[in-house]
C-alpha cells in the first residue's frame, strides 16, 4: 500500500514444482484434468491429490478424475461440455451458476466437485424432455423473463428450487426468494411472472 | 407496404435457445486442445515493473507459458481508430513496456492446462515495482483539468451568467455522481485460436467489425485474416463497445503456445481495464422569472479520463436543447487521472448530465411553487434553440401527460414530507429523459431461398434488447413474410458490417439496412419474374406490379400473386442482395432528432432507519415506432431498474492511496436484486417520425435509464425534504431528515 | 487456489483426529472455498465433515438444539424454530441468498470470516490475515467497518446475522475436541481483535462445533430481527438489531438485545436491556435505552453514520418486537 519501491508484492511463499508439463491436446473425455498434469499434481506434503468422483448429471452417470480444487461449475463447463451453467462472479455473489444438487439449489462456483462424490446434479441442459420445454422454461420465454440470457440458466434452476421449497405462493414471496439471482438487464418482473405462472401450473 | 409484423409483441425468436442453455456466449466455445490463461494485474497504481520472478512460476504444474513485457512479442500496433475510440490519445499497448499506468493493468499472462493451474500460477508470480502515488481523486487539487481536444467543449447563447445573476429566482448547486462499472453478468471472455496467420476470436464484443479491424491493426494482419464470433452477449451496457487489452493478450498467448487459449476475466478484473462510467462533478445554475420562465441556464461539468486517452461523453449536451432559454452556457472539462480510460455506460453522459439538470429543475419548481410538470410545460421550446432547427418530432409534454395520468401524479401533495403510508414517508418525483436519435451507416444481406423463406445476415449484436427478434420482424415486414419464414443471423464478422451495438442506434441503423436489402432482393425477384416466359407477369413493366403480403401481382389484381417460392422455383437458385443505409445528410441538416420521455418515481423512506425503497416507477416515452412492444417494454423496465442502481446503489470506490477499486466484488458493488424491483410501467406515446430513418424508430436502450435517477432523487426530496445532490443516495444522506 | 488434499471423515472422532494433525474442517464451504480461491485461506488438508451425524434440529424440554451441520435454510424452515424461536428464523432468511443458505452450515456460519475488503487483498496489510502487516482499513475506506470492539490492529465487523440472534438469546454451543467435550455461551466463541486479530474465536486446536442450544425464554416469541442495508436482500448489514421482549401486564420484564454490523463480534447490549426492565414498552423507553448502545464507540473516517444509525435501528427493532401479537 505504501510507496515501497522494489517491494515484492507477493501473496507468500511460492511452492516450487517439478518441470512444466506439456498437456495433451483435447482433454480426455471424462477426465477433468489432462492426464500428465494430474499425475504431477501433489500436495505440499507430496501426497497425490487427484481424486476420483462419480456423479450423475442430468440422469447420466459420470466417473471423473478431478483436482480437488475444481468447482462443479468448472467441471460442468470445461470437462462435461455443459456450458449452459454460467460463471458470473465465481464468488457466490450473483447466482448465475445455480444448479440443483440432490434437489436443492446451490451455487456451483463455491461447490467443490471433490466433495460431491455420488451427487445427483441437475443443470439447465437436463430440463427439456423429448423436445418439450419444462413449464418453467416455457414461462420464461412467454413472460419475458430474460434479456441477454446469461443469468437465465441460474434463474430457471433457482426458480425450480424456489417452487419446490414452497416459496412461490405470491409475487412478493417470489421476489424475496429469488433475490439470490442477479439480473443486470433487469428482467425481474418477467422472472417473477414466469416463476409464479409455473408454480401455479405445478 | 402494410405493417403486419412490425409492432407485434412477438416473444423472442431465440428464447428457446436461451432457456435451454444452448445459447453460446464466447466463453462457451471450448476448442480442441484448448489451454487456459489467467491475467496478472498490477498491484500498484502508477510506476514501473522492475522485477519479475518468473522461473519458478514457469515450472509450476500445468504451466505452459508465462508472458510478460520482457518476452511478449513487440506488436506493430498500427494506427486504428474506431468510431468508439476516443478521438484524442492512443490505446494502452499491452505488455509492450514496463510502465504501469493504473492499478490493475495487466502485467503478465499465464497459460496452463487447467483453470486452477493457471490461476494458481498467476497468483504466485512475484513482481517488483517502482511505485508512485497515483492521482485518482477527481476532486484532488492537483488534478489537471483540461479542455477536451475534441472541440465543442463550451457552448453559449446570450449572456447566461448575467441572466442568472439578475434572475428573480435562482438555483445554483453542485452535483457529484460516483464512478460506476457496467458489471454485466457475463465477464469479458475471449477464446483465441490461430491457424497459421489467421486468427479466430470468440470474443465478447458489441462491435465485431471494430474488434476485427483493431486486432488486425495490433498484429499487423490483413483485416480478412481475423474473424470475430459472438452470437450472444451476456449483457454489456457499453463495456464491450471497445476492444480492451485482454483480447490482444488472449491472441498473444494463443500464438505463443500454438494452441487455442481461453481467457475469462475475473469479476475483480472487470473493474480494472474494461471501462467505467466516469465520476462527474457538475454545477447547474438556473435563473427564472417568478412565473417560471427560464431566463438563464449554466451547466458546467467535469468528467474523468486517463492520462493516455481523452474519453469524452455528452455530459452537458442535453441542457442545450431540452428547455427554452435565451441565455445559456455549457462547459465541459476533463480531469486526467491515473486510471484506465473510462467508456460509455448505458445512457452515458446524458444520464449523468440530466441528473444535475433535472434535480435543479425540481429544486426550482419548489422555489417557484409551481408543479414540476407545469414548470417543464412553461419552458417547452418550439425548436431546438441550440441548433436553431425544428425537432423531427418531440413528444415531451405528451409523455408527461400520459405518465402523470397513469402514475396518478394528481394524488401527490406538493409539500415535502406531506405524504405517508403508515410510518413511512412517501415521495413522488418526476424528471425528463432524453437521448439523441442516432443513425449510423450499416449494411445487411438478405437471401431468398427456393422454399420461399429468407435468410438475413448482419455483423450485428444482441446484448439483450432482442436484436434477433426485432430484426426478424423488420425483415418479415419488408419482405411480406411471416416471422417464422425469416432466419436472422448476427454475431460474426463474416456478415456485412454494422455499427457498434450501442448508443440506441441498432434498430435505426441495422434495421434500415435490412429494409434496404429486403427491397433490393424483392426487386431482383420482380425482375426474375418478369424475365420468366412462363410467369403471369412476363415482360410486365415494374410500374404495374406491386408486392402485397409476399405476393407479386399486377396492381388492382386481387389474387395472392406470385410468391417467392413461385418465382424461385424455376431457377432453383437463391437470390441474394446486400443493402446499406445511412441518414440522409439533408434531413440531418434540417432536423434536430431526439427521443424524449418523462419518468415518475414513488419512493418510501423509513424515517427511523433511513432505508430508501422505490415503490413505483413509470416511464412514458416518445421514441417513434415501437417495433416490438413486448421487447420495448422490458427494455424500458430493465433500464429503469438500472436507474435504481444508479440512484441508490452503484459506486466504484477507489482507495486514493494506490487507486485500487476497494469494492471490486459482486457482493460489494451493489446492483438491484429482485426484491428491489418496484411496480414498473413503460408507456409509449403514439409518435410518427417520418424523418429519423426509414423504419421510423428513435432508439430505446439509453433513454430507458436516463431520467430514472433524477426522478428518484426528486422523490426522495419530496419524501424527506432533504435534497441529495450526490449519487448514489445513501441511507446516511437521509438519516438526519 | 493452493492445492490441498481432501479427506472425508467417517466419524466425528476421525474428523477430530484429522484436525488435530492440521486438517481444516470444511462443511458448506461458502466462506472457505471463496477465500481459498482468493488465496486468503491456504489449507493444505481439508477434512470434509458433511457426512458426520451432526445435523438435525430437536427439542429438549424448553431448549431448541440445532446440529452444527444443519443448513441455514433447513433451520429457517423448521417448524419448531419458526414456532419457538422466530428470531432465529428471521435472522437466517435475512442473510445471504437462498442458494447459500442451502449450502452453509450453522457451525460454519458462526465461524465465517470478515467481509473487510482489505482482508481479501493479498497486496495490502491486514493483521488478521498476516499478523503484524498493519491494517489498511483504518486509514482506508471503512464505511462498512465496526464502531465497537475495535482496536488499533483491526476494525472489521463480524458478518453473521444469525449469530446476533443467538447471542441475544443466550444460546450456548457444544464443541468436541481432542480433549473431549465442552459447552459455553455462543457469545464467548468470538474474540475481540485486540492485538491478535488473527485469532477470531476461542476454539482450541481441533475442536469442532457439534451443536447450538437455544434456551426458551419468556421473550423468545416477541422477538424481531431488523437488518438495515442499501438493497433489500443479498447484502451484509450496515447495522442490524435483534430485539426480544418479555412483556407482562404492559411492563417489560426482560429484554434481550444484540446488534450486528457495528461490532468486531456480535454485540450484546446488556446496558440497553437493563434500562428497559420495568419500563412500559413505549418509544420513549426504547429511545432512552438505545442511547446506551453507543457507549464506547470509536467511529472511523467513513462509518460515523453507524453511530447515529445504531440506536435508531435498535429502537425500530424494539418497536417491531413490541408489535408482535
Amino acid at each position: 500500500m505504501a510507496e515501497n519501491s522494489s517491494e515484492m508484492h507477493s501473496p507468500g511463499p511460492i511452492i516450487s514444482r517439478r518441470e512444466a508439463l506439456q498437456a495433451t491436446a483435447g482433454a480426455v473425455a471424462l477426465a477433468a484434468l489432462p492426464l500428465q498434469s494430474a499425475a504431477a499434481t501433489s500436495s505440499p506434503a507430496g501426497v497425490s491429490s487427484v481424486m476420483a468422483v462419480s456423479m450423475t448429471v442430468n440422469g447420466r452417470a459420470h466417473t471423473l478424475t478431478v483436482d480437488p480444487r475444481q468447482s462443479i461449475l468448472d467441471v460442468l463447463r470445461e470437462t462435461l461440455d455443459l456450458p449452459g451453467t454460467k460463471k458470473g462472479c465465481n464468488q457466490g455473489a450473483c447466482g448465475a451458476c445455480t444448479i440443483l444438487v440432490d434437489g436443492k439449489r446451490i451455487v456451483s462456483c463455491l461447490t467443490l466437485a471433490s466433495m460431491h462424490d455420488g451427487a445427483e446434479i441437475q443443470t439447465i441442459e437436463g430440463l427439456e424432455k423429448d423436445g418439450e420445454l419444462h413449464p418453467l422454461q416455457a414461462a420464461f420465454v412467454e413472460h419475458e423473463g430474460l434479456q441477454c440470457g446469461f443469468c437465465t440458466s441460474g434463474q430457471i434452476m433457482s426458480g425450480l428450487g424456489c417452487i419446490a421449497e414452497g416459496h412461490a405462493r405470491s409475487p412478493d414471496e417470489i421476489q424475496f426468494w429469488m433475490s439470490g439471482n442477479i439480473c443486470r438487464c433487469g428482467a425481474y418482473p418477467g422472472i417473477v411472472a414466469a416463476v409464479a405462472d409455473a408454480a401455479e401450473r405445478s | 407496404m402494410s405493417m403486419n409484423v412490425i409492432g407485434k409483441p412477438l416473444t423472442r425468436v431465440d428464447g428457446r435457445t436461451k432457456v435451454t442453455g444452448k445459447a453460446r456466449y464466447p466463453a462457451d466455445f471450448n476448442q480442441p486442445g484448448q489451454l487456459y490463461a489467467a491475467l496478472v494485474s498490477a498491484t500498484v497504481g502508477l510506476g514501473r515493473v522492475t522485477g519479475i520472478e518468473g522461473v519458478e512460476v514457469e515450472r509450476m504444474p500445468g504451466v505452459v507459458a508465462l508472458i510478460t513485457h520482457r518476452n511478449a512479442p513487440k506488436l506493430p500496433y498500427l494506427p486504428h481508430k474506431g468510431i468508439i475510440d476516443p478521438a484524442v490519445g492512443e490505446r494502452l499497448h499491452v505488455l509492450q513496456d514496463d510502465s504501469v499506468r493504473f492499478y490493475g493493468q495487466p502485467v503478465a499472462i499465464v497459460v496452463a492446462d487447467t483453470i486452477d493451474h493457471a490461476e494458481r500460477a498467476a497468483a504466485a508470480l512475484r513482481i517488483a515495482y517502482d511505485a508512485h502515488r497515483p492521482i485518482v481523486d477527481h476532486a484532488d487539487e492537483e488534478v489537471a483539468r483540461i479542455v477536451p481536444g475534441t472541440g465543442k467543449a463550451d457552448r453559449s447563447r446570450g449572456d447566461a451568467d448575467a441572466a442568472v445573476a439578475e434572475a428573480a429566482i435562482k438555483v445554483d448547486e453542485n452535483y457529484d455522481i460516483a464512478r460506476e462499472n457496467h458489471n454485466p453478468m457475463e465477464p469479458h471472455a475471449t477464446v483465441a485460436a490461430w491457424n497459421g496467420d489467421r486468427l479466430t476470436l470468440w470474443s465478447k464484443s458489441q462491435f465485431l467489425v471494430n474488434e476485427q479491424a483493431e486486432i488486425a491493426a495490433v498484429f499487423g494482419l490483413p483485416i480478412e485474416n481475423v474473424e470475430v464470433i459472438c452470437p450472444f452477449i451476456g449483457g454489456a451496457f457499453g463495456t464491450s463497445l471497445r476492444t480492451w487489452p485482454h483480447v490482444t493478450l488472449a491472441a498473444i498467448a494463443a500464438r505463443q503456445v500454438q494452441r487455442p487459449v481461453k481467457l475469462v476475466l475475473t469479476r475483480k478484473q472487470m473493474f480494472f481495464t474494461t471501462g467505467h462510467r466516469p465520476r462527474s462533478l457538475q454545477r447547474v445554475a438556473l435563473g427564472a422569472t417568478p412565473d417560471g420562465k427560464l431566463t438563464g441556464v449554466i451547466h458546467e461539468g467535469t468528467g474523468e479520463t486517463s492520462r493516455y486517452e481523452q474519453f469524452t461523453e455528452a455530459l452537458t449536451a442535453v441542457t442545450e436543447y431540452l428547455y427554452s432559454c435565451p441565455n445559456l452556457r455549457t462547459q465541459y472539462r476533463l480531469a486526467q487521472l491515473d486510471t484506465a480510460t473510462p467508456n460509455h455506460m448505458r445512457g452515458p453522459g446524458e444520464a449523468s448530465g440530466i441528473f444535475a439538470l433535472e434535480s435543479a429543475m425540481d429544486e426550482l419548481s419548489y422555489k417557484l411553487g409551481i408543479d414540476p410538470i407545469e414548470l417543464r410545460r412553461r419552458n417547452e421550446p418550439q425548436i431546438d434553440e441550440a441548433e436553431n432547427k425544428p425537432f423531427s418530432s418531440r413528444s415531451l409534454i405528451q409523455c408527461y401527460e400520459l405518465g402523470a395520468e397513469r402514475f396518478g401524479w394528481a394524488r401527490r401533495t406538493p409539500e415535502p414530507r406531506s405524504m405517508r403510508d403508515g410510518r413511512l414517508l412517501i415521495g413522488m418525483g418526476t424528471a425528463t429523459a432524453t437521448y439523441p436519435a442516432f443513425h449510423a451507416p450499416s449494411s445487411a444481406r438478405v437471401r431468398l431461398l427456393a422454399d420461399g423463406t429468407a435468410e438475413v445476415e448482419a455483423a450485428a449484436s444482441d446484448m439483450g434488447p432482442g436484436t434477433y427478434t426485432s430484426m426478424t420482424q423488420v425483415a418479415a415486414e419488408f419482405l411480406g413474410l411471416q416471422p417464422e419464414q425469416v432466419r436472422f443471423g448476427l454475431g460474426t464478422t463474416d456478415y456485412p458490417p454494422t455499427p457498434s451495438h450501442g448508443g440506441s442506434w441498432t434498430m435505426a441503423s441495422v434495421g434500415s439496412a435490412i429494409r434496404a436489402a429486403c427491397l433490393e432482393v424483392q426487386s431482383q425477384a420482380t425482375r426474375q419474374a418478369i424475365a420468366d416466359a412462363g410467369s403471369p407477369v412476363f415482360e410486365a413493366s415494374m410500374e404495374v406490379l406491386e408486392w402485397v403480403d409476399g405476393g407479386l401481382r399486377r396492381r388492382g389484381d386481387a389474387s395472392p400473386g406470385l410468391s417467392y417460392q413461385d418465382i424461385l422455383a424455376k431457377a432453383g437458385n437463391p437470390i441474394e442482395a446486400d443493402g446499406s443505409a445511412q441518414r440522409d445528410p439533408e434531413i440531418a441538416e434540417k432536423y434536430s432528432m431526439h427521443s424524449f420521455g418523462a419518468v415518475f418515481a414513488e419512493v418510501s423512506v423509513d424515517p427511523d432507519v433511513g432505508t430508501i425503497r422505490v415503490r413505483r416507477l413509470a416511464g412514458a416515452y416518445g421514441i417513434g415506432r415501437v417495433v416490438n412492444p413486448l421487447l420495448a417494454s422490458s427494455q424500458c423496465t430493465g433500464g429503469m431498474i438500472g436507474g435504481i442502481g444508479m440512484a441508490l446503489m452503484e459506486r466504484t470506490v477507489l482507495d486514493v492511496r494506490d487507486g485500487r477499486p476497494v469494492n471490486a466484488h459482486m457482493a460489494d458493488y451493489l446492483v438491484p436484486v429482485n426484491l428491489d424491483t418496484p411496480k414498473l410501467e413503460a408507456l409509449f406515446v403514439d409518435e410518427v417520425d417520418p424523418h429519423v430513418n426509414p423504419v421510423g424508430v428513435k432508439g430505446l436502450g439509453e433513454i430507458a435509464l436516463v431520467g430514472t435517477a433524477p426522478a428518484i432523487a426528486n422523490a426522495v426530496f419530496h419524501a424527506t425534504g432533504k435534497r441529495v445532490r450526490t449519487l448514489p443516495i445513501k441511507i446516511e444522506d437521509v438519516l438526519t431528515a | 487456489m493452493f492445492p490441498f488434499t481432501l479427506e472425508k471423515a467417517g466419524s466425528t472422532e476421525a474428523a477430530i483426529a484429522a484436525a488435530a494433525t492440521g486438517a481444516r474442517y470444511i462443511a458448506g464451504g461458502t466462506t472457505l472455498v471463496d477465500l481459498m480461491r482468493d488465496e486468503v485461506e491456504r489449507p493444505e488438508r481439508l477434512v470434509d465433515i458433511n457426512r458426520l451425524p451432526l445435523g438435525g434440529i430437536r427439542l429438549e424440554g424448553e431448549d431448541l438444539v440445532i446440529g452444527a451441520l444443519a443448513r441455514m435454510a433447513e433451520v429457517a424452515a423448521d417448524s419448531d424454530v419458526q414456532r419457538l424461536q422466530p428470531l432465529i428464523a428471521e435472522s437466517l432468511i435475512e442473510g445471504a441468498s437462498p442458494q447459500l443458505r442451502n449450502m452453509a452450515s450453522m457451525g460454519g456460519n458462526m465461524l465465517q470470516r470478515v467481509r473487510c475488503p482489505y482482508f481479501r487483498m493479498l497486496d495490502v496489510g491486514c493483521n488478521k490475515r498476516t499478523p503484524g502487516s498493519g491494517c489498511a482499513a483504518i486509514d482506508g475506506l471503512n464505511a462498512g467497518h465496526a464502531i465497537l470492539g475495535t482496536s488499533d490492529h483491526c476494525v472489521a465487523t463480524h458478518p453473521s446475522d444469525v449469530a446476533v440472534a443467538l447471542v441475544a438469546l443466550d444460546a450456548a454451543m457444544r464443541v468436541q475436541g481432542p480433549q473431549g467435550e465442552r459447552s459455553f455461551p455462543v457469545e464467548e466463541l468470538f474474540r475481540l481483535p485486540g492485538d491478535t486479530p488473527h485469532l477470531e474465536h476461542t476454539l482450541l486446536p481441533g475442536e469442532l462445533i457439534v451443536e447450538i442450544r437455544v434456551p426458551g425464554g419468556p421473550y423468545a416469541l416477541r422477538a424481531r430481527y431488523l437488518k438495515v442495508r442499501d438493497r433489500a436482500s443479498y447484502e451484509f448489514a450496515l447495522v442490524s438489531a435483534a430485539a426480544a421482549l418479555a412483556i407482562e401486564d404492559g411492563v417489560i420484564r426482560e429484554a434481550r438485545i444484540a446488534a450486528g454490523g457495528v461490532g468486531t463480534r456480535p454485540w450484546r447490549l446488556r446496558a440497553c436491556e437493563a434500562a428497559l426492565a420495568g419500563r412500559k414498552p413505549d418509544r420513549q423507553a426504547f429511545e432512552e435505552a438505545a442511547q446506551l448502545a453507543t457507549e464506547g464507540v470509536r467511529p472511523l473516517h467513513h462509518n460515523a453514520f453507524k453511530v447515529a444509525l445504531l440506536p435508531r435501528t435498535i429502537v425500530r427493532a424494539l418497536q417491531m418486537a413490541g408489535e408482535v401479537a
